[in-house]
């Protein structure tokens, strides 16, 4: 491994994954994605149903496309136009399915072997027990994958795959059953085994959260198509569409009208449509392309909303809406609030918060919104 | 009792449930893993014996090993003697009379195997003769012991089909059931009685045994 330290973009480019590929599943629904992933983490974003599963069962070799060619850096393992197709077990690739797929007859040991069967049994123990010990998991080698926890299982999984010295590693949604504490020290031995292997690592995820917090890459595909791909804060803080943003983490939706606009401020004027006949309230968002009287959507996040009980004074943001309170309630360590101020807002609240103020149904509140905190969504 | 008839049901019983394990696996394996879109028809094919009567799929065996058929033509030219009425000729009616009582409990095992596991086998670089062998086998083991045990409880109280190609030799094709017919039309009662009563107790201990591997919520068919 004397290349792991050398970080020059041809050593990068000779393990890049790169995919094309073409495959009609249904007469509705076709994947048909061109995408790339240097060493590290990139994170395949979507909602379900957008085609992530398709596309790693597609990179693993477990599906055939109809078209295309998939390579890890100059080494083919699919090409339609040639005929070519590398079976799914020599394709050197390590996948950790969404349900961890864990042999359940056999031992924690027995399963991290399985893929060394061409190793002579010293060897495949002692490679076993190396990797054990960077998941953490040596002192439960000898038990059946059904005694051990959650947190253990999926480390077993991934030193299942890792096992093997894969050059890709594919993980389908691995970590959703974890709480984020536990999730996270996983996520963190996956970095530190990388750091000295340099693999391309795709993530299948459709949690914005986990997104941010491992990626540096993000590519969000959308009904079988790559729509984005940047770094997660790229795309994910300022949404391109509407399914993006709602997956982002953009709760409230609207539509409105450009009312006026003000380049030099860089802002615009927009009326939100409310719920019913006569509603409507209007605010200051970034400015965007369009004319007065042109459609737009307007995204906000419900967590980047403050309420007041009070009619606030001298604040630097610009768009402060009353409302009345319609419903609150409690999801794990979130209040979510409903307000209605012309259009319905979903507002995040700690129970903090909602004690201090002493919130409750039909209270008349204040919503602060700074511009910034409007994004606008293409429709 | 007639301990000859016992002895002779056991060894075919025997002989048959080995016999099918070897056929219904791969048969299993291609119902459940490489469907194509006629492989129901092969599944009713299998599922034949479960309703045709005894006397049908008999005949029918007969005519398939009777002197004039190909096969029977052929088992002569090899052993001199013809195969219909023959303990060779029970063997063969006892598979196909069977058959589904093996196919069908290991095609439902094979079946309720979570797919990704055998994806993640091949993943790892494992033949599907492998993945078969030290996945797909194990996660199978109870359907296939209810598969013998039942294929060979099936075959030890068969009577129509053997009555059909073996007739009523002492030693050779009178197997219980045959034998119990025969103690009930010459009125020894006493004798099938104890006949009748040892096969019901065996074959509710092979039941008991087969619903107890399965551990799953009842179902008026085992398999």
């Amino acid at each position: 491994m004397s290349g792991a330290t050398d970080v020059s973009e041809t050593a990068e480019a000779g393990r890049t994954l790169t995919v094309t590929v073409r495959k009609r599943l249904s007469a509705a629904f076709t994947l048909d994605v061109s995408c790339s992933a240097p060493p590290g983490i990139t994170i395949i974003f979507g909602e379900s149903g957008s085609g992530k599963s398709t596309l790693l069962r597609t990179v693993a070799g477990l599906i055939e496309p109809d078209a295309g060619h998939i390579a890890i850096g100059e080494r083919r393992l699919y090409n339609s136009a040639a005929a070519e197709h590398v079976p799914a077990g020599q394709r050197r690739i390590g996948y950790v399915f969404q349900h961890l797929a864990l042999f359940p007859h056999m031992s924690v040991a027995a399963n991290i072997e399985y893929g060394l069967a061409h190793l002579p049994a010293d060897q495949r123990r002692a490679r076993a027990q190396a990797v054990a010990e960077s998941f953490r998991i040596a002192h439960v080698l000898s038990r059946l994958p059904a005694a051990i926890s959650g947190g253990e299982r999926q480390r077993v999984a991934l030193a299942r795959s890792l096992v093997t010295d894969p050059v890709v590693l594919l993980l389908d949604e691995p970590l959703t059953a974890l709480d984020h504490a536990t999730a996270s020290r996983i996520i963190d031995d996956l970095r530190a085994w990388n750091a000295a292997h340099g693999i391309p690592i795709l993530y299948v995820t459709h949690t914005h959260r986990e997104a941010f917090a491992l990626g540096d890459r993000l590519v969000f595909l959308d009904g079988g198509r790559v729509v984005a791909t940047g770094t997660p804060h790229e795309i994910l803080d300022s949404p391109a569409s509407e399914p993006l943003a709602r997956l982002a983490g953009f709760e409230n939706l609207f539509d409105g009208v450009i009312v006026a606009r003000r380049p030099d401020a860089g802002t615009m004027r927009c009326r939100l449509t409310g719920p019913g006949p006569g509603a409507g309230v209007e605010i200051e968002a970034p400015l965007a392309h369009g004319e007065p009287g042109d459609r737009v959507r307007l995204a906000i996040r419900a967590g980047d909303i403050l309420v007041a009980v009070e009619q606030p004074r001298g604040l630097s943001a610009r768009n402060i809406l009353r409302g009345q309170l319609v419903s609150l309630t409690r999801e794990g360590p979130t209040i979510h609030a409903v307000v209605d101020a012309g259009a319905r807002f979903q507002v995040d609240l700690t129970p903090g918060a909602r004690d201090d103020l002493r919130l409750g149904a039909g209270d008349h509140v204040w919503l602060i919104i700074k511009t910034h905190s409007f994004r606008i969504v293409s429709s | 009792m007639d301990w000859t008839a016992i002895g002779l049901s056991v060894r075919l019983a025997a002989l048959v449930s080995v016999l099918l394990l070897v056929i219904a696996l791969p048969i299993a394996y291609w119902l459940t893993f490489k469907r194509r879109r006629w492989t129901f028809l092969a599944e009713a094919v299998v599922a034949l014996p479960l309703v045709l009567p005894p006397t049908v799929l008999g005949f029918y065996v007969l005519l398939a090993i009777g002197s004039r058929s190909p096969i029977g033509r052929l088992w002569t030219a090899w052993t001199g003697h013809g195969l219909a009425f023959t303990f060779q000729a029970l063997v063969i009616a006892s598979l196909v009379y069977s058959l589904p009582f093996a196919v069908q409990p290991i095609s439902a095992a094979f079946a309720r195997i979570d797919s990704s596991l055998l994806e993640a086998s091949a993943m790892l670089g494992a033949s599907s003769w492998r993945t078969f062998v030290r996945i797909t086998l194990p996660l199978a083991k109870e359907g296939i012991l209810a598969a013998a045990v039942l294929s060979f409880a099936h075959t030890l109280g068969e009577f129509g089909v053997v009555l059909m190609v073996g007739g009523n030799l002492p030693g050779v094709t009178r197997t219980i059931s045959i034998a119990i017919y025969d103690q009930v039309q010459a009125f020894e009662y006493q004798a099938a009685n104890q006949t009748a009563l040892l096969l019901l107790v065996f074959s509710f201990l092979v039941l008991a045994a087969v619903y107890a591997l399965q551990r799953r919520p009842w179902s008026v068919s085992p398999l």
